[in-house]
């Protein structure tokens, strides 16, 4: 990676912003979806799109990226609108979320836009697919490639036991240019995580699976940055970075709510949120 | 009266009939393809001994990866796999695989079409002493149902020898049924395997007064059944598929046609598998009466596997009963 200005960090704030606003407004469009989710992780899709990952919009499946796998496929929203940003497809395609015959499914399915990693909805199956990809591309090269492999989860499907089984494998794997950075945003849909499942200690689940651990505040640039390159320094284990996130951030009448976790905005509620955003851009 | 074009194992008749569990062919024909194609490689969920898997892991350890007891992970991880190249073949029990992980299979493996080869061993009520908890006869039910996967069912070890080989090569996924216990060698090294393509393996020199269509281990069955017809003067031809899906239509009908009157048998629920499959194709092209030979609607126990064939109502004498009722129902008496 280069060198993190705070021009750069200014830019992605701006276009972090502009993600949140392309969220909003597809929501209200399709009239049902995920909100808080996608809000939350706005700043580290960006992080992802406009600084770390190495990938190419114009030919979206050149063979040397790195790999991002989205398992929580219900924050769609952001991953849409990032990938739009980003200059994979238009931004006016956007307003066709979960209408038919758009290639913006509801939850993502590859066979409608093929450049995906992976379909995903269905939650605690991406991280074994991404330590599946990883293990094949180490095989591929005889050692590890310098493709870099991103797994993207919530903290609500950290209660789905194929995670886990997952986490088992990558340490015993070693698999070193793993990366799994966790949406730790405390809600899912019927409420906070500690109430219906409490999942803390969750540094130390981790550290006792035998993965390199860093906890971080996901909404500044820098600290997803620095984790990022400190866990491609980490020799012989994957890496899971807890990302401390404020689900609906960007938006105060949904910031922290779980109410706001499997919702969309209606149209008053829409322009209330645009407001605000663009008052803050 | 065995198709001669087909070259099948004129033995078969025999008392001391060589007999070779389905799953060893598996165990071979997985080395094969992984000599043929260095993309092919193996994953396992701690069954790598009782799947036959342990020759591949044995020859190419580099290309094995052993996930431990966690079926879910076996499949999604292959999915992962297969998404950077790779040609994965999963195995363990078919109870478990896939039996426990059917999602998983469903949303990483079919819906993204990953090219991924699951097999399931130990299927059926042969399995036999484990009992209830280890006996798969539901998976071909399960597996049948989802949108671009291959279902393959091999009647011996030798087609399922070829059809490891041949699942390496279709860019799908593919589910292939295996079974544990030696059971006898129908075909030979000679005999063709298609997937999609159905054969009749027994035909008397006669037109088909009833047709058996049958698949796995009980085809050995469906034939001494019909041999013992034959022996009465009565024709009955056995049509062997070893494609579940995709399925050929066109055998089956022509079978219809000819005879009149169709017998399904496999080791398996009669609902929602096998012969559910083989009726769908008679009541949308060609209706026919016809008699399913399978487990009606129970789980199965411990025991030996021809003491269960039997208690199930599997036998050679189950499928000439059969046969005989369906006679009768297109209007012929013995």
């Amino acid at each position: 990676m280069h060198q993190l200005t705070d021009e750069k960090i200014k830019l992605m704030e701006q276009k972090a912003n502009e993600i949140r606003q392309s969220i909003i407004e597809m929501l209200v469009e399709a009239g049902s979806g995920h909100t808080a989710g996608p809000l939350g992780m706005a700043d580290i899709f960006t992080a992802l799109y406009f600084f770390i990952l190495k990938h190419d919009p114009t030919n979206p499946m050149w063979e040397e990226r790195d790999r991002l796998i989205l398992s929580n496929g219900h924050i769609c929203p952001v991953y849409y609108a990032t990938l739009a940003h980003s200059g994979y497809f238009p931004l006016e395609e956007l307003k066709t979320l979960r209408k038919f015959g758009s290639r913006l499914q509801g939850h993502p399915h590859r066979e409608y836009l093929s450049f995906l990693e992976t379909s995903s909805g269905p939650l605690g199956l991406g991280l074994s697919q991404a330590v599946g990809m990883c293990l094949a591309d180490r095989m591929n090269n005889g050692k590890y490639s310098p493709k870099q492999f991103y797994c993207l989860l919530s903290d609500g499907e950290l209660q789905e036991g194929n995670t886990w089984e997952g986490a088992m494998l990558g340490a015993k794997e070693k698999l070193q240019n793993l990366t799994v950075i966790i949406d730790r945003n405390n809600i899912q849909i019927e409420g906070y995580t500690e109430d219906i499942m409490p999942l803390e200690p969750l540094k130390q689940k981790w550290e006792a699976f035998n993965w390199h651990v860093q906890t971080i505040d996901g909404h500044s640039f820098q600290a997803i940055v620095e984790a990022v390159g400190q866990a491609q320094a980490v020799f012989n284990q994957p890496s899971v970075i807890i990302a401390n996130t404020i689900p609906g951030k960007g938006v105060s009448f949904m910031e922290r709510k779980y109410e706001w976790h499997g919702i969309a905005p209606n149209k008053e509620q829409g322009a209330k949120a645009l407001k605000e955003l663009k008052k803050n851009a | 009266m065995l198709n001669p074009n087909l070259k099948l194992n004129t033995k078969l008749f025999d008392e001391d009939v060589e007999q070779v569990a389905i799953r060893e062919g598996f165990g071979k024909g997985l080395v094969i393809a992984g000599d043929q194609n260095k993309n092919v490689v193996a994953l396992c969920a701690d069954l790598t001994e009782s799947t036959d898997m342990h020759f591949f892991a044995h020859k190419y350890p580099e290309r094995f990866v052993q996930v431990g007891v966690a079926e879910q992970n076996l499949v999604t991880v292959a999915s992962g796999m297969a998404a950077m190249g790779k040609i994965p073949f999963t195995s363990s029990y078919a109870m478990f695989s896939p039996g426990r992980n059917w999602e998983q299979i469903r949303t990483t493996i079919a819906y993204n079409n990953r090219k991924v080869v699951i097999a399931g061993s130990h299927a059926g009520i042969s399995v036999g002493p484990d009992g209830g908890t280890h006996q798969a006869i539901e998976d071909l039910a399960l597996m049948r149902v989802i949108p671009n996967m291959i279902v393959l069912s091999p009647c011996d070890a030798i087609e399922a020898k070829k059809a490891t080989i041949e699942a390496a090569k279709i860019d799908k996924p593919v589910y292939i049924r295996l079974a544990r216990e030696k059971t006898p060698i129908i075909t030979t090294e000679e005999t063709p395997f298609e997937i999609g393509k159905a054969q009749i393996f027994f035909a008397p020199p006669m037109t088909a007064q009833v047709g058996i269509v049958a698949t796995g281990a009980l085809v050995h069955n469906a034939i001494l059944a019909a041999q013992n017809f034959a022996q009465k003067g009565i024709s009955v031809k056995v049509l062997n598929i070893g494609s579940i899906r995709p399925l050929d239509f066109e055998a089956i009908i022509n079978l219809a046609k000819e005879a009149g009157a169709i017998v399904s048998v496999e080791e398996h629920q009669i609902v929602g598998g096998f012969g559910s499959a083989i009726a769908e194709v008679l009541v949308q092209n060609y209706s026919v009466p016809m008699e399913l030979i399978g487990i009606h609607d129970k789980f199965g126990q411990s025991g030996t596997p021809s003491e269960l064939i039997e208690h199930y109502g599997m036998g050679v004498s189950h499928i000439e009963k059969a046969v005989e009722k369906v006679m009768q129902r297109k209007g012929k008496t013995i």
